[in-house]
């Protein structure tokens, strides 16, 4: 008799409880309902002598209950300043043609080449929705585009989650298709070919002067080496997750991705060096890499609430057919300074193994390969980031945050050979940046 | 004697199967006593608790990221997306 009244009261307090936090949730929504969110973030992000980025953010979100989600996001970034074109210094001074076949640079004697001519601006409009079909079941439909000077990129992607056991569990597969044109500015190398350098071999007279035979020669012989029409990649992503509830304090997610790109994946702005048997540079190829990709990932993501904090804490193996591997660390801990502050240190670690067509150079006594690619992004490498973000929630709800972050990549020799003249000189330097973000939600 | 052995590894995978289907299920039912009932999810329903909480400050990062390193996705879809370089 105590006990089915013990039970009884049980069953009362957790429908009463139930009922709390439903209306609790209902009046949350109905506040929701009517209001748009908005966060908006600015980001600058400079590396030392090379590329500068500053890159807006609005994202608008908004609520219009049973789970049905709009998000629209915009995102304008632009870029300047110099990048490292796979050439190598050398002792001496080089001359190089600019990609549009208008003009030179030159670099000084052990200095790395980078093309300083990168200016760009990128404009990207996505949306997505959210949409229950079934009991605890979601579907989210998305679309994006995006649109920079030499190159437009669409995409789609659907995905659908399900939700079990009292929502401890969450099963979620997804299906992307992105399509992107590639336009590049005078037009597309032709893989490993030749760049054409005008150093006075096609006689005199620059362009627009009477005698401008010379220029006229050099434009002929530099569009023998370009294809003039636009080219395109596809690429289609699978994507498996599970998340998992494990305790009142604890999350974890884990994910399985499958990614394969087909069609123009070269970087058209990338050079390699044709040097002698002393390392001396003879000429500069255009990059040439493989039409296909098959990347695999596994990431595992795990979230902890401590009584003041919140650990995140992620690992991301990856592996692809280019015979690039990678290992991610990424970890988070927001530590509540008040009930309206909180700061977060940010750490990350990355490390890849070089693809199987990466060369820092070409040998010129070796036949050339098929494929080679002297980009040190596809090199073997390691990368950290290290940051601090400071947030603050005013009273009338409005949230700002600021964060700045040190990135460091430093490029491996992945067991090449410095012959002759480049034993002396850097093959690896490390890139470093600074990236200082302000961000507003209201 | 040929096709015995393979008989016999064919029971093997067919056990193999089966002890892995076993091991599966043990796992998919052990998730059922994980977890937490719907009035015990205070802390879980903090928006810093939400695995894309920073959602901007994540897609700021994975740009960066993916204009610089030969890798990209894992958390979403990797995509395509721009030429940055």
């Amino acid at each position: 008799m105590q006990l089915s009244k013990s039970k009884k009261i049980t069953a009362l307090l957790a429908t009463a409880t139930c009922t709390l936090l439903n209306a609790g949730a209902q009046a949350q929504e109905t506040k929701s309902e009517n209001d748009w969110q908005f966060d908006t973030a600015i980001l600058y992000y400079g590396e030392t002598d090379r590329v500068s980025l500053l890159e807006g953010v609005i994202s608008a979100t908004k609520d219009f209950g049973d789970q049905r989600v709009l998000n629209t996001k915009l995102v304008i970034d632009t870029l300047t300043g110099a990048s490292a074109t796979g050439a190598v210094s050398q002792p001496y001074a080089q001359t190089f043609s600019r990609p549009s076949g208008d003009g030179q640079y030159t670099t000084s004697p052990n200095e790395l080449p980078l093309d300083d001519t990168f200016k760009d601006t990128r404009v990207q409009l996505s949306a997505n929705w959210t949409q229950p079909i079934y009991k605890d079941t979601r579907v989210n439909l998305g679309g994006n585009i995006s649109r920079e000077y030499d190159y437009l990129s669409v995409g789609t992607s659907v995905s659908a989650e399900s939700d079990f056991y009292n929502k401890n569990t969450t099963a979620l597969f997804g299906l992307s298709y992105q399509f992107d044109s590639i336009d590049p500015v005078g037009g597309r190398p032709i893989g490993l070919s030749t760049m054409v350098v005008n150093n006075g071999q096609f006689g005199a007279g620059d362009a627009g002067d009477a005698g401008d035979a010379g220029e006229d020669a050099f434009e002929a012989a530099f569009d023998q080496t370009r294809i003039t029409d636009t080219d395109d990649k596809s690429t289609v992503d699978a994507l498996f997750g599970l998340t998992q509830v494990i305790n009142r304090r604890m999350l974890v997610q884990l994910n399985y991705s499958y990614s394969t790109s087909s069609g123009y994946l070269n970087d058209p702005y990338k050079l390699l060096s044709l040097v002698n048997t002393n390392g001396e540079t003879q000429s500069v190829l255009h990059e040439n890499r493989p039409d296909s990709r098959a990347k695999h990932s596994v990431f595992a993501q795990t979230k902890y609430a401590f009584d003041n904090a919140v650990a995140d804490v992620s690992y991301r193996f990856a592996t692809d057919d280019w015979e690039i591997t990678s290992h991610t660390i990424d970890s988070k801990l927001r530590y509540n300074l008040s009930e309206s502050d909180y700061i977060q240190p940010h750490f990350r670690y990355y490390q890849q193994s070089e693809a199987d067509f990466y060369r820092p150079y070409l040998d010129n006594t070796d036949a050339l390969p098929i494929f080679a690619s002297a980009d040190y992004r596809l090199g073997e490498m390691t990368a950290i980031t290290v940051g601090l973000k400071y947030g603050h929630k005013m009273n009338n709800g409005h949230e700002w945050g600021v964060r700045a972050e040190y990135y460091q990549q430093d490029p491996k020799n992945a067991g090449f050979e410095n012959i002759g003249v480049l034993a002396s000189q850097d093959l690896y330097p490390s890139v470093k940046a600074f990236i200082l973000q302000f961000s507003y939600s209201f | 004697m040929n096709i015995i052995k393979i008989q016999t590894s064919n029971k093997y995978t067919k056990k193999l199967i089966s002890v892995f289907f076993i091991i599966t299920a043990m796992q998919l039912g052990g998730c059922a006593n994980l977890g937490v009932q719907p009035w015990e999810r205070d802390l879980l329903a903090k928006d810093e608790m939400a695995l894309n909480a920073d959602a901007i400050d994540i897609g700021l990062d994975e740009h960066i990221y993916f204009s610089k390193e030969g890798t990209s996705g894992g958390r979403s879809f990797a995509g395509g997306g721009c030429g940055c370089n």
